[in-house]
């Protein structure tokens, strides 16, 4: 398995979103292991502030120098924030995934959905079977 | 990734640590760390690819020029040896069966180098329209090739014992020593910047690839090649190019013999020349924020004119750009469109090509 810093302080969805729980809601971003698997991140497209997120729904895009990816709310929530730098600065996602590379802040509809996501460990074991498996 | 074919270089893109991807058939390196900072190493130092998935068909006999100038639409039988050009292979259509360089290595002997994906396809072709004469010959498999591109490719060389590389000039080739073994060197490449393409037997590569990379190239991975090809405006085979593409549309009018001899689609090609073509192909560049990338529609007031067929961020300009079939009125500098991003129009404009120079 390749080399990804994966921090205990998070909790992580199957697609590779990071959340930060806050006093406000959630601060959302992408892994580490995301970052590296799309390689330089050169476009962000992120929702309108006030927008209602269904847990699940895609809720903007992500582009690299050679792919498009889809970026999915982790929970039910409504965007609350959403990083500006990002359109003039994509390359925080790839140089500070966990800090500058913040994509955007949800209000949590449900903290239950939060407790569902996956842990440290339960992600790290998400990627390792998703390399085991050549994906 | 079973029945995926490895070039002679496969281990040392595994030892690199490279992202690999299935191109054409073979398991091939997309990139090593950064397509971005690959991509400038190209443009101001020099990269090194590995492109032993390309195919090479090699015609030698009485026959062979004759063969291969019809097969070309680019002039043969001028070419002299130790030179190359950019040709098209068409069919009895004026499509483009694929697009090749070829080399003429005597006066008997010429070979063509040929795009991975195309490579069965054009060697059926190439015999279907050769007699035993020409001696057609598949040789892909035994021979490596590595493109070591950028400004610093020749000092890289001199490194490494080549000799008398300012007289080989763009577009021409020659038998060479390089680290200790004989390579075909060629002054050629598909990136936009000056640079060389290497021809060695398969159990070669290894060797020139480590000598190579001591000497200071830097490896650079398939998604770094698409965009300086992209920058440069070079059309890719699958992309601007197909079976149904004729060279008018595509601008490769150039590459096309139109006064003498004969080649294989020369009349609908001319033809096609002639009454007008439907659709031509047009640089852009973004003028709205949005990324274009192949396949995505081409809109002028709401209605679907065209498609693109290239797309991206061109890390030396800072711009989104890329190549799309449009009608002819609209693929001249400065005309206007839109580029539909997931359904939204995103204003865009046809500038001059090459994009980077």
């Amino acid at each position: 398995m390749g080399d990804y810093d994966i921090r205990n302080d998070l909790r992580y969805s199957a697609e590779d979103e990071w959340v930060r729980s806050e006093t406000k809601g959630v601060t959302i971003g992408i892994s580490d292991y995301a970052q590296q698997q799309l390689g330089d991140v050169v476009f962000v497209e992120l929702p309108e502030v006030g927008r209602l997120l269904e847990k699940g729904e895609p809720l903007g895009v992500i582009e690299s120098v050679k792919t498009v990816a889809d970026l999915y709310a982790p929970v039910s929530g409504e965007v609350l924030e959403v990083n500006p730098a990002l359109a003039e600065t994509p390359e925080a996602v790839n140089d500070d995934c966990y800090g500058e590379g913040w994509m955007l802040v949800l209000s949590v509809a449900d903290p239950s959905e939060v407790e569902g996501l996956l842990d440290r460990a339960g992600y790290l074991q998400h990627i390792k079977d998703r390399e085991d498996q050549g994906t | 990734m079973t029945g995926l074919q490895r070039t002679p270089l496969h281990e040392a893109h595994i030892a690199l640590g490279a992202r690999m991807v299935p191109f054409a058939g073979f398991d091939m390196p997309v990139q090593y760390d950064s397509i971005k900072e690959e991509h400038a190493a190209v443009r101001q130092t020099a990269g090194l690819f590995d492109v032993s998935h390309m195919g090479q068909i090699h015609f030698a006999g009485p026959e062979a020029v004759a063969t291969v100038e019809r097969l070309l639409t680019c002039h043969v039988a001028s070419l002299r040896v130790g030179r190359v050009r950019y040709g098209l292979l068409c069919n009895e259509e004026g499509g483009v069966v694929d697009d090749v360089t070829v080399y003429r290595t005597g006066e008997d002997s010429l070979f063509l180098c040929v795009n991975a994906a195309n490579v069965e396809k054009d060697y059926r072709w190439c015999v279907r329209h050769a007699s035993e004469a020409a001696g057609v010959r598949n040789r892909s498999a035994e021979t490596a090739l590595l493109a070591l591109q950028g400004p610093d490719s020749a000092t890289i060389l001199a490194k490494l014992g080549a000799v008398a590389l300012d007289e080989m000039r763009r577009f021409r080739f020659a038998d060479a020593e390089l680290a200790g073994g004989k390579v075909v060197l060629s002054r050629t490449g598909y990136t936009g910047s000056d640079g060389f393409e290497i021809y060695a037997p398969a159990g070669a590569a290894m060797g020139l690839w480590q000598a190579l990379t001591d000497a200071g190239a830097r490896p650079c991975g398939l998604g770094a090649r698409d965009t300086l090809r992209l920058e440069a405006a070079l059309p890719l085979y699958g992309h601007e190019l197909d079976d149904s593409t004729s060279p008018i549309e595509a601008r490769l009018d150039r590459f096309v013999k139109f006064e003498a001899g004969g080649f294989i689609g020369a009349e609908a090609v001319r033809r096609c020349a002639k009454a007008g073509p439907k659709r031509l192909l047009a640089g852009f560049e973004m003028v709205g924020r949005g990324i274009a990338r192949a396949g995505y529609p081409i809109a002028k007031e709401g209605e679907t004119v065209g498609a693109v067929t290239s797309g991206g961020p061109s890390p030396t300009l800072g711009k989104s750009i890329g190549l799309g079939y449009v009608p002819p009125a609209l693929a001249e500098p400065g005309q206007g469109f839109d580029i539909v991003v997931r359904g939204k129009p995103v204003a865009a404009r046809v500038i001059e090509t090459p994009f980077v120079h």
